[in-house]
């Protein structure tokens, strides 16, 4: 019989939790150690995910399903493909370096932060391998929880609680339409083939009619909106990630921004196929939005948290509009462009957390001649911003080279306006880079920092060899996440066919 | 043995080199890394040589060679190696790269040698030559772009290198930023050649490209697109401004990138895809007149500039120009002539100017110097002959080069290109000779404090600069003009670019006659320098007064900074913060906190609803699913 992993890897950390409660909480080097080595087990635990990965199939592995509340049809099914390998190793590899980051970061109620931690690895891996849209949704909201707590208990004093409640309501707002969409979806599946059922597989199969596929898309595509965030829906973002401690603004970034670009790939593209195809024109046009403005508004910031916040809203522009070219580049870009903004934004984050720890400030303007005091951050700030501005041979490169690749195709012009963002990524980054790091030391302030400690190094290092590693050689990763994505290209092509262009007469059919 | 297969070591030597300084040079000593840093380029340099020597010996049917390395990107239709193009092309370029790079490294362990941040300088240097190696070596467009934009980031690493400096950095991003928008274009112009010919392979989409008409317009689109990259690469109107300021970097760096190789990135690019741009005849004008454009305008900043290395950096930008300008008229073998030809005297020049400040204590205004020639007379002689060979003078290399794309401008371009090109020429050859005559004759007007420090550079800066001089002067000869069969630089070359559909030649007659015209504009030029700067030196300051506005705008560079300022870079960053303050925090924003808002004043008055009992809520909630969903099935 087969190990059943991803249930492991959902409930390992949950185990973790259960152990934590019972822990002292008077001592802290335990308590971070212990959740480091669970940590590290979900990780080694995944590897078999990604040995064993059959990269030439491309529907659901290591499948797992079990009745829940069968007279509803909802089951426990989890599985993973091309569009969630790469999410879930993602999510555990980042784990071990989430705690190792928080090692001096959190002094309080380190208890209660392990077990927020736990939690949500165990919510994040949940969000994406569940193919039941009612385990799916349980992940989903579950999830808000423990990262609520992490922003409104350990973020910045002075705004915690006003970004923590922005971003559980503002999320929660999305969710709740999603819910009812999920209800639709679910009553309209019952009464099309007689059976009741969250089973994703089945109700993809659907042929829904475009009325309906038009709302539906809307309400479970505002959801994920939010989340990515598109623009206009993204100002909860850096209001999160400013006060939210260093470890949550990386977690925020690298994983939890991904459930709403997945979350398309998974659920409102394959379930509401000629929706999607309709809505292109809109969503590639607010990506482009959110490239540009985000680009441009991280240029003027003065917060290096904030900064690297609108740079996010910029980098899942690029990930939003590879994903609706709907050809090969074009989502296997968005799909490694996740991975690399992951990696990239989340080491982002990391290095502004190592400046705070020192100054307890992260205005721009505190800090300058960095490179001087503290030399090996500098070199290691400098691979992550260049992997960041998509420097051929780090991996942003890659990304957003097949996703700039696939959007020529289908639109010349959409390429070439969302191309100018590279242009602006060079300018912000670069920019805050001079000002915090080059210069001279003319802080008093600043001369006494130390430079980066073993356990900082044992932070990046990991992360700095995926960065190299997805740039000089990609293919290992795109070769995950290759048949699937030709699998369902083939079957937007499909959808190509019976294509809407115009809704008037969709609507006025109804009308009479 | 055979060396071919293997040329992919090429740039991966200078990357060990990189790897070790970037990694351990702190704790090796400043001997080991400059040792490390040279041998690693000078290994490079030596297995190019051996590359070179056995394609030589190769049969034509073998030629030219493609090295596979592996598959580096594959995604659907699309798919590129790393792989490396062995012709004639590439090995001129791998040898011209390696050769000046190896003479520069060698140079820098002694010009560099009381700097702190040695270990870092050769690091970034051997990171650089390996870029430019994969640049020139490449197969394909997107491996030529991984070095395009891997020298422009060590570009802005070296120019920044002294990042203390405010200036340096400046500089450093600014010339980050104008590549970026030059790359940008080329990155455009890939996507057109990938979804026109289905693959990035050089060889592939000009074979492929030959089937289509000449003016096609998928074909002048991408070909005008790629020459942007080239206009920010190679610092060219309207991209040019970063070069000068890019003199901020150590002098080294200067020679290396600014002036020898990096720069010249954009012709190598154009000669290359000579075989499209031949399809093109607009961008072939385009290129012909931005690159003629380019060459008289940079000149006539570089008559006014006191900063040696300034002078150096217009000068570099105008004979770019130069070799845009033989490409724009066909004559792509012209240009890569000059290329090659202007990294031995260029190079030879900043070296020189390196080998000035050195003995003048980093001073680079020509206005503290003067009558040297004594006192540094290696310095003096070779910087005298490569100022020779860039004025145009027989028989050193820049006659031969210069004297092809005059040539070529006027039979295949038509007058005004050549008419235009021939004045640059001359004042080239007046501010080189002002630059020479201000610094190694007449009055000396060095600080007195300095006067007594002046020395000769050592060893280790003054051979490079002698075989840079050796080159300077026979370079040129492997094309010698009209004499049969002497033209070897040309044969050998040729098969690796596409011919211009009609070639015209020139009677041998009016081609000698070209040449001692030239000549003799050369002479002019260097006629008013001397009358100017050493026999009646009131002239330059009358005429500066007497033409105050004329002076005033060359002397500031035409404003074209100020102008790009005012009209693009402020705006963006007005325009951003606008968008940050006015838009994100009051409208976005606003409308997201003021719903909250809304919701807040309607629960105030529907608090009415709020019974409290939980059968109450449960009925509304499912009221509300079931008339939604009612109406989505219904």
């Amino acid at each position: 019989m087969q190990l059943p992993i991803l249930s492991l890897l959902i409930l390992l950390p949950l185990a973790g939790v259960v152990v934590l409660i019972f822990m002292n909480r008077e001592d802290d080097k335990r308590l971070k150690l212990f959740t480091l080595a669970v940590m590290v087990a979900e990780f080694l635990l995944s590897l078999p995910l990604w040995f064993r990965f059959d990269d030439a199939n491309p529907g659901m592995q290591f499948v797992e399903r079990y009745n829940w509340l069968p007279q509803y049809g909802i089951s426990y099914f989890v599985g993973v493909d091309g569009f969630s390998i790469l999410l879930v190793m993602l999510t555990t590899f980042l784990g071990p370096m989430a705690v190792l980051a928080t090692w001096e970061d959190i002094k309080d109620r380190v208890k209660e932060f392990m077990i927020c931690l736990l939690a949500l690895s165990s919510g994040m891996i949940g969000v994406f391998v569940a193919l039941d849209l009612f385990l799916f949704y349980v992940f989903w909201e579950v999830m808000l929880i423990p990262m609520y707590l992490l922003i409104g208990i350990w973020g910045n004093p002075a705004r915690r609680v006003y970004a923590a409640i922005k971003f559980f309501l503002y999320t929660m707002f999305g969710s709740l339409l999603m819910l009812v969409a999920i209800l639709v979806l679910y009553f309209y599946g019952g009464k099309v083939t007689g059976t009741y059922t969250f089973d994703l597989l089945k109700l993809y199969g659907l042929n829904i009619p475009f009325k309906m596929q038009f709302w539906m898309f809307l309400a479970f595509g505002l959801a994920f909106a939010i989340k990515v965030p598109m623009f206009p829906f993204h100002t909860w973002l850096p209001d999160a990630h400013t006060e939210a401690p260093t470890v949550g603004s990386v977690i925020l970034a690298a994983v939890l921004l991904k459930m709403g670009t997945y979350g398309f790939l998974r659920f409102n593209m394959p379930l509401f196929p000629q929706a999607a195809l309709y809505f292109v024109p809109l969503f590639s046009i607010l990506a482009i939005i959110g490239i540009i403005y985000g680009a441009l508004v991280s240029m003027v910031q003065k917060d290096l948290k904030r900064l690297v916040a609108f740079s996010s809203v910029s980098h899942l522009g690029f990930v939003m509009l590879g994903l609706f070219t709907y050809n090969v580049q074009g989502i296997q870009g968005g799909i490694i462009q996740m991975i690399n903004h992951g990696l990239s934004t989340g080491a982002l984050f990391f290095c502004v957390g190592c400046l705070y720890e020192r100054r307890h400030t992260r205005m721009i303007a505190d800090f300058g001649g960095i490179a001087t005091v503290m030399p090996v951050f500098a070199t290691i700030f400098m691979i992550v911003t260049l992997s960041s501005i998509g420097l051929p041979g780090l991996n942003g490169f890659i990304g957003e080279f097949l996703i700039l690749l696939g959007t020529f195709k289908e639109n010349k012009i959409y390429a070439a306006l969302a191309g100018t963002g590279v242009i602006f990524a060079a300018c912000y980054m670069l920019w805050m880079f001079q000002r915090a790091i080059f210069g001279e030391v003319d802080k008093e302030e600043n001369r006494q920092l130390t430079d980066l400690s073993a356990r900082e190094i044992a932070v990046f290092v990991p992360i700095l060899l995926f960065i190299v590693w997805i740039g000089v050689y990609p293919n290992t990763f795109l070769n995950k996440t290759k048949a699937t994505t030709e699998h369902f290209v083939a079957l937007m092509e499909k959808a190509k066919a019976t294509q809407v262009t115009s809704l008037s007469h969709v609507f006025k059919g109804e009308a009479q | 043995m055979h060396f071919i297969p293997y040329v992919w070591l090429i740039p991966v030597f200078p990357l060990i080199g990189f790897v070790i300084n970037g990694l351990l040079g702190k704790s090796l000593s400043k001997g080991k890394v400059g040792t490390i840093g040279t041998v690693a380029v000078g290994l490079s340099f030596a297995l190019t040589v051996a590359v070179f020597l056995e394609y030589l010996r190769l049969p034509a049917a073998a030629k030219p060679v493609e090295v596979v390395v592996y598959n580096w990107l594959a995604s659907g239709s699309f798919s590129v190696n790393v792989a490396f193009l062995v012709d004639p092309l590439s090995l001129v370029m791998l040898l011209v790269v390696s050769g000046v790079s190896t003479l520069i490294h060698l140079y820098s362990t002694g010009y560099m040698h009381d700097d702190p941040g040695f270990p870092r300088f050769f690091a970034y240097l051997n990171l650089f030559v390996c870029f430019m190696l994969i640049l020139v070596g490449a197969n394909n467009f997107l491996m030529m772009f991984v070095g395009w934009e891997g020298v422009g980031l060590c570009s802005y690493l070296l120019i920044g290198y002294w990042y203390e400096k405010k200036s340096a950095s400046d500089a450093g991003k600014k010339a980050f930023v104008v590549n970026r928008v030059g790359d940008y274009g080329f990155l455009l112009g890939m996507f057109v050649i990938f979804w026109t010919f289905g693959t990035l392979n050089f060889r592939e989409v000009f074979s492929l490209a030959a089937q289509y008409p000449v003016g096609s317009g998928i074909i002048t689109a991408a070909t005008l697109l790629l020459f942007v990259g080239a206009t920010g690469k190679s610092a060219q109107i309207p991209l040019y401004t970063w070069l000068p300021d890019a003199m901020e970097g150590p002098t080294p760096v200067s020679a290396l990138i600014h002036a020898a190789t990096m720069v010249t990135a954009g012709v190598y690019m154009v000669a290359r895809c000579s075989a499209l741009y031949v399809l093109a005849p607009t961008s072939l004008a385009v290129v012909a007149v931005i690159g003629c454009a380019t060459a008289i305008f940079a000149a006539s900043m570089g008559t006014c500039q006191f900063d040696i290395k300034r002078i150096l950096a217009y000068s570099t930008v105008s004979q770019l120009g130069y070799m845009f300008l033989a490409c724009g008229v066909g004559a792509f073998v012209s240009g890569i002539f000059h290329l090659m030809t202007h990294a031995f005297f260029k190079a030879l020049l900043f070296l020189g100017a390196g080998s000035i400040s050195h003995a003048l204590a980093g001073e680079l205004d020509i206005r503290l110097m003067g009558n040297l020639r004594h006192k540094i007379p290696i310095t003096y002689k070779t910087f005298l002959i490569a100022t020779l060979a860039i004025a145009g003078i027989f028989p050193f290399a820049g006659f031969f080069s210069k004297d092809e794309i005059l040539m070529y401008a006027l039979i295949n371009g038509n007058v005004w290109l050549w008419l235009t090109a021939t004045v640059a020429a001359c004042i080239t050859a007046f501010y080189m000779f002002r630059a020479v005559y201000m610094v190694f004759f007449g009055e000396s007007r060095v600080p007195h404090h300095v006067e007594h420090h002046i020395h000769e550079s050592p060893p280790s800066m003054t051979i490079p600069l002698m075989a840079l001089a050796f080159l300077s002067v026979v370079g040129g000869w492997i094309n010698f003009p009209i004499i049969p069969g002497a033209q070897k630089f040309h044969d050998f070359l040729s098969p690796a670019i596409a011919p211009l559909g009609h070639e015209a030649h020139l009677a041998i007659s009016a081609e000698l006659g070209l040449m001692a015209f030239s000549m003799a504009v050369a002479a002019v030029g260097i006629y008013i320098a001397y009358k100017f700067y050493l026999v009646s030196p009131e002239i330059p300051g009358w005429l500066a007064e007497k033409f105050p506005v004329i002076y005033d705008v060359v002397y500031h560079k035409y404003y074209v900074d100020e102008i790009y300022d005012y009209l693009i870079v402020e705006p963006i960053k007005v325009g951003s913060t606008l968008l940050w303050t006015e838009v994100d925090d009051k409208v976005v924003d606003g409308t997201v906190n003021g719903s909250a808002g809304v919701v807040a004043w309607l629960s105030e008055h529907l608090r009415r609803l709020e019974t409290g009992f939980v059968q109450n809520y449960a009925m509304a909630i499912v009221l509300g699913v079931t008339l939604v969903v009612g109406y989505l099935l219904g």
